[in-house]
C-alpha cells in the first residue's frame, strides 16, 4: 500500500507527462519563435546597435563592473534572457490553454481521470516552467558564445544564477495568464495582451535602456512592473552587481505574484472544469 | 458597370495576365468591392484587434527612439528617433500586409472555407483575390497614415516628400501582401507558417531599421540591400528627411517587380487551389 502511494507520481506531474508526450512531437515549431527570436536580437540590438550605443554619448550609463564600464551587450543580453521566458510563458499560456480547454478539450479528458482541476493547472505551470528553462538555457548559451556573459557574483556563476531567476520571471507571468486564459471564449482577448501587456513592457521595462531614462511620471509604472523587477533581478545577477536587498526584493515580489495567480487559477480552474 | 464595360475589363490583358483566364467570366474582378464590403462588417466585431496594430509601431517609437535615442546620440546627421520613425513604417507596412494575406488567408481557404462560400455566389476568383487584397491595402492605408500623423505632431518630418510616403507604404505593402499570398498558397499547415516567422524577424532586425548598414561588412551589406525591406526603409528615410535621389527609383522598381511577380503567382495558385 504504502509502496504503491510512493511508486505513483504527484497527480500535476501526471498532467505534466501528457504534454511533455505531446511536446516530443511538435517541439519543432516552437524552435523558430522561441529560440532563433531572442538569438536574432541579441545579434542585431547587442552587437550592431551596441556598436552605436558604446560610442554614443550613453555609453557610460550601464554602470561599471571592477571599475570598467558595462559595454551595451552586457547590459543587454540578461534582460534578453527575462524578455525571453516572458515571451515563452505568455506564448504558452494563451492559445494552448484555450486549445486544452475549448477546442481540443484534453482538460475534460484529464479531469475524468483521478486528476483534479488545480492538478491539470499546476501540471501545465509546470511544464511552461520546463519550455521557459529549456529555452533560457539555450539563449544563455548562444549569449556565452557572443562573449555576453562574463564571470562575475559568487564563484563567477553570475550569469547561472540568471537562469532560475529568469525561470521564476516567467513564471509569475504564466501563472496568471493561464488563471485568466482558461476563463476565454474566444481568442480575441490574447492579441490584446500581446499588444498591450507583453510588447510595452517589453520596450519599456528596462531592457534596451535603463528606467533612469524615462520621464519621471512614467517610472514608478515600470518599477511596479513584474518584468522590471525579473530584468533587474537576471541583470544583477549575470553581472555581479545585484545587492542582497534588491535580489530578496525581487524574489518576494515575484514569488508574491505566482503565489497570488496560484490562488486566483485554483478559482477560475475550479468553476471551469468543475460542474 | 454595363456588359459592355465589364467584358472590356475582364479581356484587359493586365487583369487577364493577373488573374489568369479562367477566374475571368463575364464577372470576374468587378465585383471586388462586395468583399471589401464583408470585410469592413467582419471587423466591426474586431475593432479592438484593428485598432491595436496601430500602438505597437508608436511603442517601438517611443521606446527605441526617444529612450535608447538618448543614449545614441545622433545617427546619419539626425537624432535617432528622427532616424528611425522612417524605418518603423516600413516595418509596419511589411507586417501588417505579410499577416493579412498569409495568416488570414490560409485561415479563409483552409478553416472558414470563406471562399468556397463566396464561390457559391455570383462572386468569381478574380472578385475575391482583388477585393482581398484591396481590403488588406485599405488596412494597411490606415496604419500608416495614423503613424505618419503621429511623426508629424512629434516633429520627425523633414519635408514635403513625406507627402508621397503614402503611397510608396502602399507599395510596400502591395508586395509584401502578394508574395505573401503566392507562399500561403503552397502552404500545408500551421507549422509551415514558422517560415513566415524565419523570413520576417532577420529582415525586420537587420535592414536599418535601427541603424547605418555601416556596421556590417561588405558582404553582409551586400546581402541586407538584395532583401526586399531594406529598399522600403531606404525609399521611405530618403522621403521623409528629404534626401530624395534618382538612385530611389531602384527601390520603386524591385517592389514593384516583387509584387506584380507574387500576384501573378497568388492568382494563378488560387485559381487552382479554389476551382478545382
Amino acid at each position: 500500500m504504502a509502496l504503491t502511494a510512493a511508486a505513483a507520481p504527484p497527480m500535476a506531474v501526471r498532467e505534466l507527462r501528457g504534454l511533455l508526450t505531446n511536446y516530443r512531437r511538435t517541439w519543432r515549431g516552437s524552435i523558430i519563435s522561441s529560440v532563433l527570436g531572442p538569438l536574432m536580437s541579441l545579434v542585431a540590438l547587442g552587437m550592431s546597435l551596441g556598436k552605436i550605443v558604446d560610442a554614443g554619448p550613453g555609453a557610460r550609463s550601464f554602470g561599471t563592473v571592477d571599475g570598467k564600464p558595462v559595454s551595451y551587450l552586457l547590459f543587454l543580453a540578461p534582460a534578453l534572457m527575462a524578455n525571453a521566458a516572458m515571451q515563452t510563458a505568455i506564448g504558452e499560456s494563451t492559445y494552448p490553454v484555450l486549445s486544452s480547454m475549448k477546442w481540443q478539450r484534453t482538460f475534460h479528458a484529464s479531469i475524468a481521470s483521478p486528476l483534479g482541476s488545480f492538478d491539470v493547472f499546476l501540471g501545465r505551470l509546470l511544464f511552461i516552467g520546463l519550455r521557459i528553462l529549456m529555452n533560457c538555457a539555450i539563449f544563455l548559451g548562444v549569449m556565452a558564445l557572443f562573449g555576453a556573459v562574463r564571470a562575475a557574483g559568487p564563484g563567477g556563476l553570475g550569469p547561472v544564477l540568471a537562469l532560475p531567476a529568469a525561470v521564476l520571471t516567467g513564471l509569475a507571468f504564466a501563472a496568471p495568464v493561464v488563471a485568466w486564459a482558461v476563463t476565454q471564449d474566444r481568442d480575441t482577448g490574447f492579441s490584446v495582451v500581446f499588444r498591450f501587456v507583453m510588447i510595452p513592457l517589453f520596450l519599456f521595462s528596462g531592457t534596451f535602456f535603463p528606467v533612469s531614462q524615462l520621464p519621471v511620471e512614467i517610472r514608478p509604472l515600470a518599477y511596479a512592473t513584474p518584468l522590471w523587477h525579473g530584468v533587474d533581478l537576471c541583470r544583477g545577477l549575470a553581472l555581479g552587481t545585484a545587492t542582497a536587498g534588491s535580489v530578496l526584493l525581487h524574489l518576494a515580489y515575484l514569488v508574491g505574484v505566482v503565489g497570488a495567480a496560484l490562488w486566483y487559477g485554483r478559482r477560475t480552474f475550479r468553476r471551469r472544469l468543475n460542474f | 458597370m454595363t456588359t459592355a464595360e465589364l467584358s472590356f475589363w475582364s479581356n484587359a490583358p493586365l487583369t487577364r495576365a493577373l488573374l489568369g483566364r479562367r477566374a475571368f467570366g463575364p464577372m470576374g474582378g468587378g465585383k471586388a468591392g462586395v468583399l471589401v464590403e464583408r470585410n469592413l462588417m467582419v471587423y466591426r466585431r474586431l475593432w479592438l484587434t484593428m485598432v491595436s496594430g496601430f500602438f505597437e509601431p508608436v511603442f517601438y517609437l517611443l521606446s527605441i527612439g526617444v529612450g535608447l535615442g538618448k543614449l545614441t546620440g545622433a545617427i546619419d546627421g539626425v537624432p535617432y528617433a528622427h532616424y528611425v520613425a522612417p524605418g518603423l513604417l516600413a516595418v509596419s507596412a511589411m507586417n501588417g500586409a505579410v499577416f493579412d494575406a498569409t495568416f488570414n488567408v490560409f485561415f479563409k481557404i483552409k478553416y472558414g472555407k470563406i471562399y468556397d462560400a463566396m464561390l457559391a455566389t455570383p462572386l468569381r476568383v478574380g472578385d475575391i483575390a482583388l477585393g482581398d487584397i484591396m481590403w488588406a491595402q485599405l488596412r494597411g492605408l490606415m496604419y500608416s497614415a495614423a503613424f505618419l500623423a503621429v511623426m508629424l505632431v512629434m516633429g520627425l518630418v523633414h519635408s514635403w516628400w513625406a507627402l508621397l510616403a503614402l503611397p510608396v507604404t502602399v507599395l510596400i505593402g502591395f508586395a509584401f501582401a502578394a508574395v505573401g499570398m503566392a507562399c500561403t498558397s503552397f502552404m500545408r499547415s500551421w507549422q509551415d507558417f514558422d517560415l513566415v516567422t524565419l523570413a520576417l524577424m532577420p529582415m525586420f532586425l537587420f535592414s536599418g531599421a535601427f541603424y547605418p548598414l555601416s556596421v556590417y561588412n561588405r558582404q553582409v551589406r551586400i546581402l541586407i540591400e538584395a532583401l526586399p525591406l531594406y529598399h522600403g526603409i531606404d525609399l521611405l528615410r530618403a522621403l521623409v528627411l528629404g534626401r530624395v535621389h534618382v538612385g530611389l527609383l531602384w527601390d520603386v522598381l524591385y517592389l514593384a517587380v516583387m509584387g506584380l511577380v507574387g500576384a501573378v503567382v497568388a492568382a494563378r495558385r488560387l485559381e487552382g487551389l479554389l476551382l478545382t
